[in-house]
């Protein structure tokens, strides 16, 4: 499985990870076909370093949003400030949403920002391929 | 009945519970599941009280959290 993230996505939701260092972000990511083509930033109400509670009204304006569009909500964006890019336990434990993939965005080192995506089913994570066009692309 | 679920017409039971529409449309896991109806989010203590009227618009997402630890 793979996913496009266009280059201006991928760039904001670093700024927004950058952001709130050093608490986690969080977003929702929208397309179609597998390709990303809008992000919504969403409110981490958790407000916290080691979690996201996403803002549930932020959630269903997002796919709205997305619906208006006749696009789809594709991937669960969150970021790691101090850890890696990898479905922590908690992480597994509340991927409740079926047929999405979740991106995990580490910032641990800030010189070398980590995008990885994962499925998950029945409790287990499988990689997803990342796709981010370059600028020349 | 004819009602609008997260955007798209559905036949549902006469006026249902929010927990009986989960119900009826198989949602996995409807304990983690917000439910917004005619665009309040609704408490989930009410689900089973709050009953869905003909041309009622809901829409349900599945709780999103994590963490990195």
């Amino acid at each position: 499985m793979q996913l496009i993230i266009e280059r201006n996505i991928y760039d904001t939701m670093l700024r927004a990870a950058t952001a709130a260092m050093p608490l986690e972000a969080c977003g929702l990511c929208g397309g179609k076909d597998g390709h990303v083509t809008r992000f919504y930033e969403v409110v981490n109400a958790d407000a916290s370093d080691e979690h996201f509670n996403m803002r549930p009204e932020d959630q269903f304006a997002a796919v709205k949003a997305l619906r208006s569009e006749q696009l789809e909500l594709l991937a669960i964006w969150h970021s790691h400030p101090a850890t890696p890019a990898r479905m922590s336990a908690e992480d597994l434990r509340l991927a409740y949403t079926p047929d999405i993939v979740y991106l995990i965005m580490s910032i641990a080192d800030p010189a070398t920002p980590v995008l990885r995506g994962f499925t998950v089913a029945e409790g287990r994570d499988s990689p997803v391929d990342i796709v981010v066009p370059t600028l020349s692309d | 009945m004819k009602v609008i679920v997260n955007g798209k017409e559905t036949n549902v039971s006469e006026n249902p519970t929010v927990n009986e529409v989960l119900a009826e449309l198989k949602v996995k896991m409807p304990d983690m599941v917000t439910v917004e109806l005619n665009g309040a989010i609704l408490d989930r203590k009410t689900f089973d009280d709050t009953r869905i009227h003909p041309g009622d618009r809901m829409e349900f997402l599945y709780f999103m959290g994590g963490g990195g630890r």
